[in-house]
């Protein structure tokens, strides 16, 4: 078994050392880092280092979960994403369909291209464009609200609007990008079963209704199980540039990644940035084998592993 | 079949009025920013924004280009770190890809899994925030820029799922029996025959370095480092960020607002031009990787 080994080895040794280049990559940047979540059992200081400090057992954990953050976070993290994902579903699958059965090639072409524009932007010059539209003094929003005489409305101080503003720039960076997925899936389907029923009369309503969407589910299905998989991971780079460090907002809008983030940097706070992070990977892995245990029970095909 | 049924007629108004709605609001966000960019300070504060710019004025313009030393370097800093990153990740992503691609490789799967897990588990922000800073001292570091999520696991499937589907066994057999060596067929075959993937992947990557500002957020404070995002970032979230980009005295008549504006356009103009000659690509990566990675 062990001569074996050495000997694949030997006679591919070109080929393995052609890998080495990346798992050294993988070891030091992944693997290392998986060994460092011992640092949220230990009170970190700066001279001991990631394996050095001395251990103080789950006072880390208990700090978390007492200081009334966790469960606020978690909740966060989970109903944004849970928003996010059957929006940006619903209206992937509603612009795939809808380009897939009309006709006009220019327009839609065109149309896609436009669509595709949000995702080429940062997120930075999303939130540029975020604030130009509601900010206070001369936002869009505001300025079309004074031209109708109405009082303008203070977005940024008020948590209720950004429920609502935060799924719909989710959607609007993500349905370009998503729409092209779906449309890529109903190209893959068999078109012959959609002539036939033309041939007896269904009308291209039903045809969606009844053929369309009905192939279209297994690759939803599989798309939406591994986006429930992520659930638990935070759009960190949205949160951030569109809220920032808002006080006022923060109780709403705060999710695991913004406070494993702001416990890091801004207010260095090891205790609560490791246990926060390591609650987090652990929750994410037994939630992606979940999912995945239900794609393979599902369709063995599509699972992951 | 001449004449259409009233039925598509009936979904064809539908869907350009569904998919026209759409196709605006993705764009005409942008373009406000855009048109009130070319608008005189007074107006954004007396009219606020508006679709048709009241008064024309290309001052917050002049202002960024009197002065563009500091936008100037992040451009060259990032379009730096996108083409050399985008290059070396392609390379050994597609180095690993071939590898787990060769059927005589006993071990394939068990490196694929190895690469795969890490996208199970990882050890959170903390850990790997130390190991930067602590253990590789790469703060403040031009290579932190490129390092920081350099390989993709996915993308390194992606290509490996290209290179299945597009090069046959028994041309790398054929190679071998003339004497090619390893590395040899992977330079002089698989290379050249897998430029559509590559340019597909090669584009996802180098899109992901133009718009980081997160690496530089994280590890870097030395100025003349930053990435052009992460300058746009700190000139729209600091409060004296006028006197920043122009490195002078504020004046009273400081057009504020549309330099916020301008500088959006500056440093995100390059990109909207862009990308329509280069979607086709990310069309084609989506499409290769909807089929399973």
């Amino acid at each position: 078994m062990n001569k074996g080994f050495i000997h694949e080895l030997m006679k591919n040794k070109v080929l393995y050392l052609m890998f080495v280049p990346i798992a050294v990559y993988f070891i030091v940047f992944n693997y290392y880092p998986m060994a460092g979540i011992v640092v949220a059992f230990k009170n970190f200081n700066y001279s001991g280092g990631m394996f050095g400090s001395p251990w103080v057992g789950l006072d880390n954990f208990e700090y978390f979960f007492s200081s009334g953050k966790a469960w606020l976070v978690t909740r966060n993290t989970f109903l944004y994403n849970i928003v996010f994902l059957a929006a940006y579903t619903f209206f992937s699958i509603l612009v795939a369909v809808l380009i897939a059965e009309m006709a006009g090639k220019v327009f839609k072409k065109t149309a896609q291209t436009l669509l595709f524009l949000p995702y080429f932007l940062s997120w930075v010059a999303v939130a540029a464009i975020v604030y130009n539209l509601f900010n206070y003094e001369f936002g869009v929003i505001n300025t079309l609200l004074k031209n109708m005489g109405i009082e303008p409305i203070d977005i940024y101080s008020n948590v209720s609007y950004w429920y609502f503003i935060l799924p719909f720039f989710y959607v609007w960076k993500w349905v370009g990008f998503g729409s092209i997925l779906y449309l890529s899936a109903i190209m893959g389907l068999d078109n012959s079963i959609n002539e036939a029923a033309k041939i007896d009369g269904a009308n291209i309503f039903q045809r969606i209704r009844y053929l369309t969407l009905p192939l279209l589910k297994p690759t939803t299905i599989i798309l939406v199980l591994l986006g429930i998989g992520r659930i638990m991971r935070g759009e960190f780079d949205m949160f951030y540039q569109l809220i920032g460090n808002n006080g006022i907002l923060m109780d709403g809008t705060d999710i695991i990644d913004t406070l494993v983030f702001r416990s890091l940097v801004l207010s260095p706070d090891f205790g609560m940035a490791s246990a926060g992070g390591l609650y987090q990977s652990v929750l994410c892995f037994v939630i992606i084998l979940l999912a995945n245990g239900l794609v393979k029970k599902y369709d063995r095909d599509h699972a992951l592993f | 079949m001449g004449i259409r049924s009233r039925d598509v007629t009936i979904l064809n108004i539908i869907g350009h009025i569904i998919v026209g709605l759409f196709a605006l609001i993705a764009v005409v966000p942008f373009f406000v920013v855009a048109i009130n960019s070319f608008s005189t300070e007074h107006s954004i504060i007396y009219y606020g924004y508006s679709l048709i710019p009241k008064e024309f004025s290309l001052d917050a313009y002049e202002l960024v280009f009197q002065n563009p030393q500091k936008i100037l370097r992040s451009y060259g800093v990032t379009i730096f770190i996108t083409v050399a990153g985008t290059i070396i990740s392609l390379f050994v992503s597609m180095m690993a890809a071939y590898v787990m691609f060769r059927k005589d490789v006993r071990y394939r799967n068990s490196l694929a899994f190895f690469l795969f897990f890490t996208t199970l588990f990882n050890g959170g922000l903390v850990p790997f925030y130390l190991l930067i800073v602590q253990d590789l001292h790469l703060k403040n570091h031009l290579m932190v820029l490129m390092l920081c999520g350099m390989f993709s696991v996915f993308n390194i499937l992606i290509l490996r799922n290209f290179i299945n589907g597009s090069i046959p066994d028994a041309l790398i057999e054929s190679s071998k029996i003339d004497g090619a060596g390893d590395f040899r067929i992977f330079i002089q075959i698989i290379l050249p025959l897998s430029k559509p993937g590559l340019a597909a992947i090669g584009m996802f990557t180098a899109l992901s370095y133009w718009n980081d500002w997160w690496t530089p957020l994280m590890f870097v404070e030395k100025e003349n480092l930053y990435t052009l995002q992460y300058t746009l970032y700190r000139i729209l979230s600091s409060a004296n960020f006028s006197t920043q980009i122009v490195n002078s005295v504020p004046r009273l008549d400081m057009p504020k607002e549309s330099l916020k504006l301008a500088l959006t356009i500056v440093a995100t103009g390059p990109i909207v031009l862009l990308y329509p000659f280069v979607q086709k690509y990310f069309v084609s990566g989506i499409t290769v990787g909807a089929v399973k990675g």
